[in-house]
């Protein structure tokens, strides 16, 4: 990757540093860091409950922080506090776009009309602010073409392409699932922030969306992902996080989180002597 | 086959009877109380009763002769036709359309173009003013508001129940811009617009970040707000009198339909005096409005700006994780539904020629909401059809003299109008949940423009 050629300050794409999140009494997040590298696919797993939607949440605008930073750093070096932004500002300006866990498509419009929604800002601008879109000059034109374009690139990434005129609510599961990054990726992100991807996909689906997701990190975009589907994370990701109770418990290499013995506590509930063969079966995948 | 389908009859009627029966128990007791009792002042005035025994009977008897006829005979034949449908393998959907059904806008045009010399020619120079004026002008009234409302309603999925609010906003910026400064119609018009969208961003800013039943509740209170100002603000409105004397519409200056006027569209043609020509005139209008409502519509619905109404109704929140402003984006959506209320409201002024608070009641907001709801929310075709139905229906009852003879001779039409009105929105609502039109045109594609079906298209929900 030409990755190399940047400077060292550039390799961290996200930082987040002493993340609390306290709902009235409830300490949902306690002094959480970590750091996402550039280029990578960056994996953050945890029980039920142990706050990883709520990191997203706040990584992407939808919670404010109790405390803490959270730092984009761009390709070109330019900084954003995410902590700071307007939720629709950290897609728009920090360009960090997300996918939700219950899967938000706009089912009535068509797969296509999904893809171009997330091209608004991109379309508002060459429209015009729609002024001069309405008076129809060729700059507009050019433009709607090119977002289509865009649209059909990632259609065809996604293998959705036979279904673009379909609405997005009449496609199955695992295509709506594909259909939600595509149109993510639509937004021109640097990171892109998805929650549990893999969640109800049937294994070929998931062998699929693996290959869409390397196909996205080959493109420079950095990944950041809930999982619970351990064969998908541990097959996918170069660096996972551990969260459990708001705090983190691990941070490494998938081969060093899965052998450590607090995430396997943590994951099983299990007596110290018993680990041991849990982690037997780790090693021959069966869980 | 003979046999068990006499012995399926039989069971069938006996199931109709039972539910014919209990229909009209049903309707017994819906209106004993309503039809079968009747109060009166008597010639003292002091009010007393009498029962009205017959007509709560025909009543009764038209339920259960109703359900029975529905349950014995129009089911069965309905689920026969279905399954001989399904045993030919004929899909319940054709893609074939016929002439009428392509062509329907066109042919739709036409006839409104020729709608007034059509009207002028059958029903003579006066005659044509009540179809001209009665029907015509007042169903594309309810059409240009409906139209208006549809934007925020329809297609950015915001319950606005105080839509009558701006088309006040603008019939008062006509009649009193007009009266104090003398402004003409052309000058005033795109000025009651912008102030319409004025009043719609002010009462965007506080309320849209509330949702769903919130919002209602605020836009239904922010129309009362307005109607109470023109009410007791007397000095400038002059409260419930009103302000008439508003001046009339001129052909763009070059012809005027007063009286007195020297360029006076009638006597300009020779031709004899008569307000038919300004209300064919005002027709026209009010035409040409609706269409540029319809045309920015259109257009707007293929831009970005108009995708992201339709997203914000489908998912607020993906709007917001994909770097929409939604905002701003309910804001545009608010002021220029405002604005196309603002226009029909200065139309309204120099139609009518005076304006009072009277006109902007509740009803009217709920009214018009119910033509969107109708028609389907976010198409233009349906709701038409809806305003021509809603609209064009109630007037038509006021037209029916001859269920005097029915009835006899007590009986008014009109104070019916409003019951009919609902039985209509609940037979509507039957059997076409989604409204005339329930699907929607993708504004883009790839290979070929499918309709989406109303089951995936959502209301919004604030």
């Amino acid at each position: 990757m030409s990755l190399g050629t940047n400077s060292m300050s550039n390799d961290t794409i996200l930082k987040v540093e002493h993340l609390s999140m306290r709902f009235g009494g409830l300490m949902a997040i306690n002094d959480f860091s970590f750091e996402a590298k550039r280029g990578e696919i960056t994996a953050l797993i945890g029980p039920n409950g142990a706050g990883k939607t709520t990191v997203f949440n706040c990584i992407t605008g939808f919670y404010k922080p109790t405390m803490g930073m959270i730092t984009l750093t761009q390709r070109d070096g330019e900084h954003y506090l995410l902590e700071r932004l307007r939720d629709f500002e950290i897609t728009k300006l920090a360009r960090v776009s997300r996918t939700f866990q219950n899967i938000r498509l706009f089912s009535g419009l068509t797969v296509l009309e999904n893809l171009l929604v997330a091209q608004h800002n991109a379309l508002m601008k060459a429209s015009g602010y729609t002024i001069l879109g309405l008076l129809g000059l060729p700059a507009y034109r050019k433009a709607s073409a090119a977002a289509i374009d865009k649209a059909k690139y990632w259609l065809d990434k996604a293998n959705l392409t036979e279904r673009a005129d379909d609405p997005a609510g009449d496609l199955p599961y695992g295509a709506q699932r594909r259909l939600e990054i595509a149109r993510a990726m639509c937004t021109g992100p640097e990171l892109l922030c998805l929650d549990e991807p893999a969640a109800g996909l049937n294994p070929r689906e998931s062998a699929a969306l693996n290959t869409l997701l390397h196909s996205i990190r080959d493109e420079g975009v950095s990944i950041l992902l809930i999982e619970h589907d351990m064969s998908v994370v541990m097959e996918i990701s170069d660096h996972v996080v551990v969260l459990e109770y708001g705090q983190k418990i691990s941070d490494g290499t998938p081969d060093h989180v899965k052998n450590d013995p607090k995430v396997i506590a943590a994951y099983l509930g299990v007596e110290d002597d018993e680990v041991e063969e849990i982690e037997e079966q780790l090693d021959e995948g069966t869980i | 086959m003979t046999q068990p389908s006499a012995l399926e009859n039989s069971g069938l009627m006996m199931q109709a009877v039972k539910e014919a029966v209990f229909a009209g128990a049903v309707a017994f007791g819906l209106f004993i109380l309503y039809v079968g009792i009747e109060t009166y002042q008597d010639i003292n005035n002091a009010l007393v009763w009498r029962t009205r025994w017959g007509l709560l009977f025909s009543f009764v008897a038209i339920a259960a002769f109703g359900r029975f006829v529905v349950v014995g005979f129009i089911k069965p034949h309905l689920d026969k036709r279905k399954r001989a449908k399904a045993k030919a393998g004929i899909p319940e959907v054709t893609d074939h359309k016929g002439f009428f059904h392509r062509h329907f806008l066109k042919i739709a045009l036409v006839l409104l173009l020729l709608y007034p010399p059509l009207s002028v020619m059958l029903a003579g120079t006066q005659g044509s003013l009540k179809y001209v004026d009665n029907f015509g002008i007042q169903i594309l009234i309810y059409v240009m508001l409906a139209w208006g409302l549809n934007i925020v309603v329809g297609l950015a999925g915001l319950l606005d129940l105080g839509y009558v609010a701006f088309y006040a906003v603008g019939a008062y910026s006509y009649a009193l811009l007009s009266e104090h400064f003398g402004l003409s119609f052309w000058v005033l018009l795109p000025m009651a617009g912008i102030l319409a969208a004025f009043w719609g961003i002010i009462l965007g800013f506080p309320v849209l970040r509330l949702r769903g039943d919130y919002l209602a509740i605020v836009t239904l209170a922010f129309g009362e707000i307005i109607r109470l100002v023109l009410i007791n603000w007397t000095v400038v409105t002059k409260g419930t009198f009103g302000v008439s004397g508003i001046p009339k519409a001129s052909f763009f200056g070059i012809w005027s339909f007063d009286v007195g006027a020297p360029n006076n569209f009638t006597k300009a043609f020779g031709l004899s005096m008569s307000s038919a020509y300004y209300k064919i005139f005002l027709f026209y209008l009010i035409l040409a409005l609706c269409m540029l409502t319809a045309y920015v519509t259109i257009k707007l619905r293929r831009m970005p700006i108009g995708r992201a109404w339709e997203a914000l109704r489908e998912d607020e929140i993906a709007c917001r994780s994909l770097g929409i402003n939604t905002v701003t984006t309910k804001l545009t959506a608010f002021a220029i539904g405002a604005m196309i209320g603002g226009f029909a409201g200065a139309f309204f002024a120099t139609r009518q020629g005076f304006v009072s608070p009277e006109s902007f009641v509740f009803l009217e907001s709920a009214v018009i909401l119910a033509i969107v709801v109708l028609g389907g929310m976010g198409s233009l075709t349906g709701i038409a059809i809806a305003a021509i139905v809603m609209v064009g229906g109630t007037e038509l009852l006021r037209e029916m003299e001859f269920l005097k003879h029915v009835f006899g001779p007590d009986f008014t039409p009109e104070l019916y109008r409003m019951l009919l009105f609902g039985l209509a929105m609940i037979v509507v609502m039957v059997f076409k949940p989604r409204g005339f039109v329930g699907s929607r045109e993708p504004t883009a594609y790839l290979k070929e423009r499918k309709a989406v079906s109303g089951s995936f298209t959502k209301e919004g929900h604030g």
